[in-house]
């Protein structure tokens, strides 16, 4: 029995005692099903994340479509002369209709905004529909309902605003786009907000691509990494990513608003609008937002630069090459993509903040485009922030259309992230990477290491 | 200035250091001018450490400390005035994998020399150097495509080519053909003895038909119970391989080494 037992240990480690058999076979059987049950769970998170992203889509849809009841101040088929309906009238009778239906005053005024022989008979028709239709929304109803209880909105309406007009309205138009902020539902545009959202984004690249990328180069490439200043240096960067948006928000309030007040007035340059010159402007919104992606373009450069193999480096070095000349030449194109897709994707969430604008100081009702970095301005965000904060019904569905306008923004950002990523990927890195993939594992400890010379 | 002529680097009692951990001590080496000297020796034994050594290659990694001396040309090339960027020019390097930059074959050969401040014609100096890499003809046709397409020997021997460009005295070749088939092995093995003609190259090898084939002279590191890297003998390559004077040398060569 021992012999037996010394001869089995010498041929199989696990001295029989595996199950074989049948044994076996239900054990992998139940090894399969637990997996399987884990495969099941996991798709089922992937499933809820759809759900909760359908029912924002049906949410933001739902209501930037829909009947809407509309009264109007005077019926426009009563200003029709002759049987020709409004919209098909000359200018002269249009300029007509609408001296006798506003006051004097107001027509002087806007003469001198800009003489009516100069305006279109376009023009001077919105001004008619403005001032002397004046519709007003009453109701507006859901795409859902709208679609499934189309009788019953028709029934509500005749009861609760009769001689209403009901029809299908899209929130979101051409006009809705290429108009300013108002006071009125049916007229008001995000145009404002979406020069304002472009002007910070592009202040917060200009400030924090170059600097980011400066820093990330820095640290990866020259920085000595066991030093203690540069690891605390690099622990704070990566807490900082951390920081909640409204932090930065105070941050921004203190510094650009109030400290340097003067600068982000315009005042210096003497361009300042005057009655802005308080330093709430397009200019402290983009280094605000751009302090706050800061931490995530180094972060991200920082891995871009990473990712690029030693072996390129050493293959720089070994020709005679100067440190600076290997970064130029070699580390940043072979980085780039990485860098660039995380910059867009950094600039998406830059995009999409309220919070810290909120502090800073966005206008929440703006009707100028802003003029340059020195004026007031609003963005996105804040303009729908503003519109679902108002008591009345109509701008919660221009809230939603105004959603849809921000995400089809970012969407094309994002896909810009990834365009690019591949123009520049194209017989640059990723030929690179397929070949040196096994690269990472051959003399790891050593390539860690590299440090500047 | 002694010996310049005869000698294209030495060490003198050169040990490194990675932190507290001794890598290699003690080695001394007089590698002589326009030869080929092989470095063999068992995993781990800092023949490439070494290597890396003679072209401050190891100046890239933290923590790394040299003493000792290395005199090229007289010069100690770890002397506070010298620029380890002038070493790394004169005495270039050829790695294990092949590692051409992700760009053109022409780029590939033209970059060391122009960031190096070459002003002459460009196309002239490309085609001497892949002709001395034994490469022109297989790529005189494709050299604005990329060096990626190549196979692993021309890519190697682009790597060479790229080295030479910038014209250095000394190779370093550090594993050059431990990546490729036989064929395209054979085909380095004869590169490496034509540029003897004009080049000092050191080679570190795994495979002793290699060293014993190609090199003039042998240097066997061996390795320590610490794991410190030791020189154990150095001498012409068929003194190495048919009559060392060590013991340790002769285990090693004959597979006896444990």
């Amino acid at each position: 029995m021992m012999a037996v037992h010394q001869q089995h240990s010498a041929a199989r480690p696990t001295d029989g005692l595996m199950p074989s058999g049948p044994a076996y076979r239900e054990q992998v059987v139940a090894r399969q099903r637990r997996g399987r049950l884990w495969a099941v769970i996991f798709q089922a998170a992937v499933l809820s994340g759809i759900i909760a992203l359908c029912a924002l889509l049906f949410n933001i849809l739902n209501q930037s479509f829909g009947y809407v009841a509309i009264v109007n101040n005077i019926d426009p088929a009563e200003l029709a002369i002759d049987g020709v309906p409004l919209n098909e009238l000359t200018k002269d009778q249009l300029v007509g209709i609408l001296e006798a239906n506003v006051s004097a005053g107001l027509m002087r005024r806007y003469e001198h905004d800009m003489p009516f022989s100069q305006r279109s008979s376009e023009n001077v028709h919105e001004l008619i529909l403005e001032r002397v239709v004046e519709p007003q929304v009453q109701a507006s109803w859901g795409l859902f309902e709208s679609v499934f209880a189309r009788g019953s909105i028709f029934v509500e309406a005749e009861e609760r605003f009769p001689g209403s007009d009901v029809y299908f309205r899209s929130w979101l138009t051409t006009s809705f786009i290429s108009k300013s902020q108002s006071s009125e539902p049916l007229r008001a545009g995000v145009r404002t907000a979406i020069f304002g959202s472009l002007w910070v984004v592009a202040i917060t690249i200009l400030f924090s691509f170059p600097i980011g990328v400066g820093a990330a180069i820095y640290l990866e490439e020259y920085a000595h990494k066991e030093r203690l200043l540069n690891r605390l240096i690099q622990t704070n960067i990566n807490n900082l990513a951390g920081v909640p948006s409204i932090i930065y928000g105070m941050l921004g309030l203190a510094i650009f608003v109030r400290i340097l007040e003067a600068f982000t007035s315009g005042a210096i340059f003497g361009v300042g609008d005057q009655s802005t010159a308080n330093g709430r402007t397009i200019i402290s919104a983009g280094l605000t937002l751009g302090l706050l992606i800061l931490p995530l373009i180094i972060i991200n450069g920082q891995e871009a630069i990473r990712a690029v193999p030693s072996s390129l480096r050493q293959s720089g070095f070994g020709l005679g090459a100067t440190h600076w000349q290997v970064i130029w030449h070699h580390v940043l194109p072979s980085a780039l993509p990485g860098i660039l897709t995380g910059t867009i994707l950094a600039t998406s969430r830059a995009i999409g903040e309220t919070a810290p604008l909120v502090v800073v100081g966005a206008s929440t009702f703006i009707a100028l485009d802003p003029s340059g970095p020195f004026s007031k301005f609003t963005v996105l965000p804040i303009q729908i922030y503003q519109w679902t904060s108002r008591p009345q019904d109509e701008f919660r569905n221009l809230a939603a259309a105004a959603i849809l306008v921000l995400l089809v923004l970012l969407l094309t950002m994002n896909a810009s992230a990834v365009l690019l990523r591949n123009h520049f990927d194209r017989g640059q890195a990723s030929a690179y990477r397929s070949i040196y993939k096994n690269d990472c594992c051959h003399k790891t400890s050593r390539s860690d290491r590299i440090r500047s010379n | 200035m002694n010996g310049t002529g005869r000698y294209a680097i030495e060490s003198g009692s050169m040990s490194v250091f990675y932190g507290s951990f001794c890598a290699v001590r003690d080695v001394d080496m007089r590698v002589p001018t326009n030869k080929i000297t092989a470095i063999i020796g068992p995993s781990g034994c800092g023949k490439s450490t070494v290597l890396r050594c003679f072209n401050r290659m190891n100046d890239l990694i933290t923590n790394v400390r040299i003493e000792g001396e290395v005199l090229f040309q007289g010069q100690n090339i770890y002397d506070d005035s010298v620029d380890p960027v002038e070493v790394r020019r004169r005495i270039g390097m050829v790695f294990q994998k092949a590692n051409p930059f992700p760009k053109t074959i022409y780029e590939n050969v033209a970059w060391g020399t122009r960031i190096n401040g070459f002003r002459g014609d460009m196309d002239e100096m490309v085609e001497k150097a892949l002709r001395s890499a034994a490469l022109w003809d297989e790529v005189k046709d494709k050299l604005q495509q990329s060096a990626l397409g190549l196979s692993g020997g021309q890519q190697q021997r682009l790597c060479i080519a790229r080295a030479i460009a910038v014209e250095p005295e000394i190779i370093l070749m550090d594993e050059p053909a431990s990546a490729l088939d036989p064929i395209a092995t054979l085909r380095i093995e004869d590169l490496m003895k034509e540029l003897s003609e004009k080049y000092t190259i050191i080679v570190v090898t795994h495979n002793m038909q290699q060293a014993a084939r190609i090199s003039d002279f042998t240097a066997f590191f061996s390795v320590d119970e610490n794991r410190t890297g030791n020189l154990i003998e150095f001498d012409e390559t068929e003194k190495i391989f048919t009559n060392p004077s060590q013991k340790s040398t002769e285990d090693y060569i004959t597979g006896r080494f444990g």
